[in-house]
């Protein structure tokens, strides 16, 4: 990584295992919207507007139940809330990056791209060519991603359903999610809200998406704050 | 339907500025900027809360064979993936074996 061009091929490098994992999820979201009557013009506009997989979906499945535009803001805004905390691992990594480009790493921001760069790097001692190699990783799983979805949107419909491979979503979200439980409080959190979803499941317009993740956030508040007190009054 | 459907791609157009806003706000605030506590404090479990809440009824109750409930095969196969991305964090092989798993249960399976 001496070069702007290595430290971009390494980005490239580092991020392929999550950029192939993330096709199957592009192709299933662009044959979802072909398979949920979307306008193809309206759900190519969707993955280069939002570039969010997760949001992207929920966005889909909400317009074809013609649910209020305020529903599919709201839920797209919550799926989305986690690139908030992202947001706030990754600023001290861009300190010294340019406003401009700024934005356009913001854009370009996802799941992947965060946890490539907050588990290879100090976020304290971030390397030289910082700018070159995220560009690398997240420029690729854009076009990847892009491509995906057109693809999904013309020939999703071709695989066979037996397949199933609508399955690969759920499984890049465990991916995801897994290593990130590193705390008792963040198992509270996720298994809080795995149940909430399971229970909620028959509400209407994704409000149960809504329910479980504010009911999970809330656990892991509680459960920290719980933990706080026990060790306080221990010691 | 015909026409160009304004009300979804202002839908679309507002999403995808919120979007941007939630990506680009702590990168674009200033380093000395004071961000609630309570804020910081929430966001943490954003991720942890959010994800499974995606994933759990994708995997519990997508293709159900008639007369169950759940959808075992899917459970089966989304534990051993989760098993192993907690231990391995590997992307790409978390959701080959769970493709896999998933496959030979459907296809395999004795019961």
């Amino acid at each position: 990584m001496n070069t702007t061009r290595s430290a971009f091929l390494a980005g490239l490098r580092d991020q392929a295992p999550g950029i192939l994992g993330n096709i199957p999820f592009g192709l299933i979201t662009g044959a979802a919207a072909a398979a949920a009557g979307i306008d193809p013009w309206l759900a190519l506009g969707m993955s280069f507007i939002l570039f969010t997989g997760a949001g992207q979906l929920a966005a889909i499945s909400l317009m074809a139940q013609n649910a209020p535009p305020g529903i599919v803001v709201l839920t797209v805004v919550i799926v989305s809330l986690r690139l908030m905390m992202y947001s706030a691992a990754m600023a001290p990594y861009f300190r010294h990056t340019p406003t401009a480009r700024k934005w356009l790493f913001s854009y370009l921001m996802t799941d992947h791209a965060f946890a490539l760069v907050t588990t290879r790097f100090d976020k304290h001692d971030p390397p030289m060519h910082m700018d070159a190699y995220y560009l690398g990783a997240s420029s690729t799983m854009w076009w990847v991603w892009q491509a995906g979805v057109a693809v999904g949107l013309f020939a999703g419909t071709l695989v066979p359903v037996t397949w199933s491979l609508d399955f690969a979503i759920p499984l890049v979200f465990l991916s995801l999610v897994m290593p990130a439980l590193r705390t008792r409080s963040h198992w509270t959190a996720a298994i809080v809200a795995s149940l909430t979803a399971a229970f909620c499941m028959s509400l209407p317009l994704k409000l149960g998406l809504m329910v479980a993740s504010v009911a999970g956030v809330l656990a892991g508040l509680l459960m920290e704050r719980f933990r706080n007190v026990g060790t306080e009054g221990a010691s | 339907m015909s026409g160009f459907d304004w009300s979804n791609w202002l839908t679309v157009i507002f999403a995808g500025v919120l979007t941007l806003g939630i990506r680009a706000s702590f990168i674009v605030l200033p380093p000395d900027a004071k961000i609630p506590a309570w804020l910081l404090d929430s966001l943490k479990y954003v991720a942890a809360a959010v994800l499974p809440a995606l994933a759990v009824p994708d995997i519990l109750f997508r293709d159900v064979p008639t007369g169950e409930v759940f959808n075992f095969y899917r459970i089966a196969a989304g534990l051993t993936a989760a098993t192993y991305a907690y231990k391995t964090k590997d992307i790409f092989g978390t959701m080959a074996l769970g493709m896999l798993v998933l496959w030979l249960l459907k296809w395999w399976s004795p019961l």
